[in-house]
């Protein structure tokens, strides 16, 4: 990007306003709707502005690992799907996907929103396993804060499918939700020059400097932080971006 | 014994309830979303654009590649490991097959078109729904094509022939089924899709490419609909 | 001996019958099939006494001679630059076609680099699709500043409006300089809230371009955003 144009984005942002008019720290508008698949044991599509997110739930009965044979496991995957940008090619994952989904499962895990001592059903034998997999259908930016926010809706509407002891019977779901204590919600705020930005449409993410994905608990305690981008922050960027995120947080909250 | 009613009430000539829409995903140049019971199909279109690598670029004619994926967790029980299996790769290519007639190559040398299909919720009739939602996504992003097609899973199921199969269908344990996917050219009536499973005979395959054809004129329809709902000149 | 059997201005789907007996001619965007005019995509239908012809309402940019665009430098050679031109296709721009005269040993990023976007005429297409840019023209240079949106190619000419008159409005409105490429890519610079503007009513055209009507409803969005009384001239 040449001097001059980065200029002109940052005599928008002195202003105070972003390209789409939008204040610096305003979100797009965000939809969150849970249960749209039949099949899954829990789902929701998400969208913030034109960024649209699916996430599903699956689950299955497992031994469990050595180390903790009371507890039942939980994994995050995404696929950044070549049907939602143009940019994205088919294959394995590539690690943009890959740190979408760890940054995700981190904030989740670290939270201990999952109570997954709750899932165990036969200690050093059987435990539920728990998958949720991220699947962006438009991407205009912001999957991270997207993703974070189809993962919880999907896994607040959960429920275990039936199981009489030896088969899991998937095409009957009972009333019962999956043992989640937390909600770490994430907020990513990006840095341009010298001001900070949240909720990136896909040309802002073109003009980052750096990123700092935040992952917040309710009370305010910070379970998961990822840097991004190609230049460095200061201390006091830290602390203001996690500010921000802290901020915003309890707006995106409202919506789970 | 025989199948004397099918699972969900349906007449054996029906297919299940369908909704198409077009130009659902902005970023794609064109894209469709095609729901046909519970199997749920978008498709997203990309190109005419350049090709990489160079090497397979054709100075006499353009690339049509497609793309099949079911979501992981798209199924009723286990979940669909991710990843690009056998049985994906062959659908993506008679897709291709089955879109190639109507699209002229020879429009966008050296350039392709990517069609993406992705599937978040299964229940039998997948590469049908993708074909489908794939016809109107092309035509979504204003691709020369000199025609649509439409694609059905016909069945046999015991004795009866039916129409869109359903997974409950597909999976019948009371006798012998057959699942017949075929796709249709709908000016033509010509089939670009034939693939068959299970037992049939010649006078069954006959009448089932008849029903076949019947059904997609009605798919046809809430195709083109479903472009038109979505460019519609307001008066 | 023709009957027509759709309506006139109306959205056509590919391999839909326009028309029926030899009467009709097939123009761009259809073809013949026997006694009958067929549509090769989706569009919108023109008929013209006897010559039917379809106009793509979707779809990417399809470079043609003659027309202004505004490109991006994709890659210097030692002959010129190539261009995005927002097709398949790239476009080079050779040393001779630039603006002004170049020397032969001169550092072409000191003119157009990497990322840059200029406007520049497309004057020749290959049926290999090679195309050629010149910025030999009137008013071809490089853009500096300001911010690029993309639109539908196809609403384009209704961004531009008859003789250029929507878009001198919307220039005239916001005190903006506006640069409308025939690829739909759109060059917009002035102040923050203005340029808003300008791209608010852009999006509207998008949308709206096919409800008549539209240049009253565009004039009395553009007053009611600016706070100011439009004049239009109207353009017969």
């Amino acid at each position: 990007m040449s001097i001059e144009q980065k200029d002109h984005i940052l005599g928008f942002l002195e202003k105070g306003i972003r390209f789409d008019g939008r204040k610096l720290d305003e979100y797009r508008p965000i939809t969150v709707e849970r249960g749209f698949s039949e099949n899954a044991e829990g789902s929701a599509r998400v969208t913030i502005g034109d960024t649209e997110v699916l996430a599903g739930v699956k689950m299955s009965i497992m031994e469990p690992y050595s180390d903790t044979p009371d507890e039942g496991t939980m994994m995050i995957n995404a696929e950044l799907l070549p049907l939602s940008n143009p940019d994205f090619e088919p294959g394995p994952p590539g690690i943009q996907s890959i740190e979408i989904a760890r940054v995700v499962d981190r904030g989740i895990r670290e939270s201990k929103a999952i109570d997954t001592k709750k899932l165990c059903l036969k200690k050093g034998e059987k435990v539920w396993s728990i998958t949720v997999d991220i699947c962006p259908i438009n991407d205009d930016g912001n999957l991270f804060d997207a993703s974070a926010l189809a993962v919880l809706a999907a896994l607040q509407d959960a429920k275990f499918p039936s199981y009489d002891g030896t088969v899991i019977d998937y095409k009957k779901k009972t009333k019962e939700s999956l043992p989640l204590k937390k909600l770490p919600v994430s907020c990513t705020v990006i840095k341009i020059g010298n001001h900070f930005i949240v909720d990136p449409t896909n040309e802002e993410e073109k003009k980052v400097d750096s990123r700092l994905t935040v992952e917040v608990e309710e009370n305010g305690t910070l379970c998961a932080l990822q840097k991004g981008g190609d230049k460095p922050l200061t201390a006091e960027d830290i602390d203001k971006m996690v500010g921000i995120g802290i901020e915003k947080s309890k707006e995106l909250k409202k919506f789970l | 014994m025989g199948y004397t009613k099918r699972n969900d009430g349906r007449k054996f000539d029906e297919t299940r309830p369908i909704e198409a829409k077009a130009g659902i995903i902005k970023r794609a140049d064109g894209s469709a979303y095609f729901k046909m019971g519970k199997t749920v199909a978008y498709a997203a279109v990309y190109g005419p654009r350049e090709i990489h690598p160079k090497f397979l670029q054709n100075p006499t004619k353009g690339k049509l590649r497609c793309y099949y994926n079911m979501m992981p967790f798209s199924s009723v029980g286990d979940r669909v490991r991710p990843g690009a299996n056998r049985r994906a790769k062959e659908i993506a290519m008679v897709t291709e097959k089955a879109l190639l007639p109507v699209v002229d190559l020879g429009k966008f040398p050296n350039s392709v078109i990517d069609v993406f299909i992705e599937l978040p919720q299964t229940d039998a009739g997948t590469r049908c729904a993708g074909i489908c939602a794939a016809s109107i996504a092309l035509a979504d992003a204003g691709i020369l094509m000199n025609d649509m097609v439409a694609a059905v899973s016909i069945g046999r199921v015991d004795d009866k022939l039916v129409v869109d199969l359903d997974y409950s269908e597909e999976s019948y344990e009371g006798g012998t089924v057959a699942d017949i996917p075929i796709a249709v050219i709908s000016r033509t009536g010509e089939i670009s899709l034939l693939q068959m499973d299970g037992n049939l005979s010649r006078e069954d395959l006959k009448k089932a490419v008849e029903m076949a054809k019947k059904s997609c004129i009605k798919i046809d329809k809430i195709q083109r609909d479903a472009l038109k709902n979505k460019y519609e000149v307001k008066k | 001996m023709g009957k027509l059997l759709v309506e006139d201005k109306t959205i056509v789907t590919p391999g839909e019958e326009l028309a029926e007996g030899m009467d009709f001619l097939p123009a761009e965007g259809t073809f013949r099939d026997k006694d009958k005019i067929i549509s090769s995509g989706l569009g919108l239908v023109n008929v013209n006494g006897r010559v039917i012809k379809t106009i793509s309402v979707s779809g990417r940019y399809i470079p043609k001679s003659g027309d202004t665009i505004i490109a991006k430098v994709t890659n210097i050679l030692m002959s010129g630059w190539i261009l995005d031109i927002g097709s398949a296709y790239s476009a080079v721009l050779s040393v001779k076609e630039a603006k002004d005269f170049i020397r032969r040993d001169a550092d072409l990023t000191r003119y157009y680099n990497i990322g840059d976007y200029i406007i520049t005429d497309i004057i020749m297409v290959t049926s290999q699709r090679l195309v050629d840019a010149s910025m030999k023209g009137p008013g071809m240079r490089k853009l500096i500043g300001g911010r690029i949106i993309n639109v539908n190619c196809h609403k384009v000419p209704r961004i531009i409006g008859k003789k250029g008159s929507m878009v001198s409005m919307i220039k005239n409105a916001t005190d903006c300089s506006i640069i409308v490429g025939q690829n739909g890519v759109i060059w917009i610079n002035g102040s923050p809230e203005n340029e808003i503007i300008v791209v608010k009513t852009i999006k509207k055209i998008e949308q709206e371009a096919h409800i008549s009507g539209l240049t009253d409803r565009i004039k009395a969005f553009l007053e009611k955003e600016t706070n100011k009384k439009i004049n239009i001239e109207r353009v017969e």
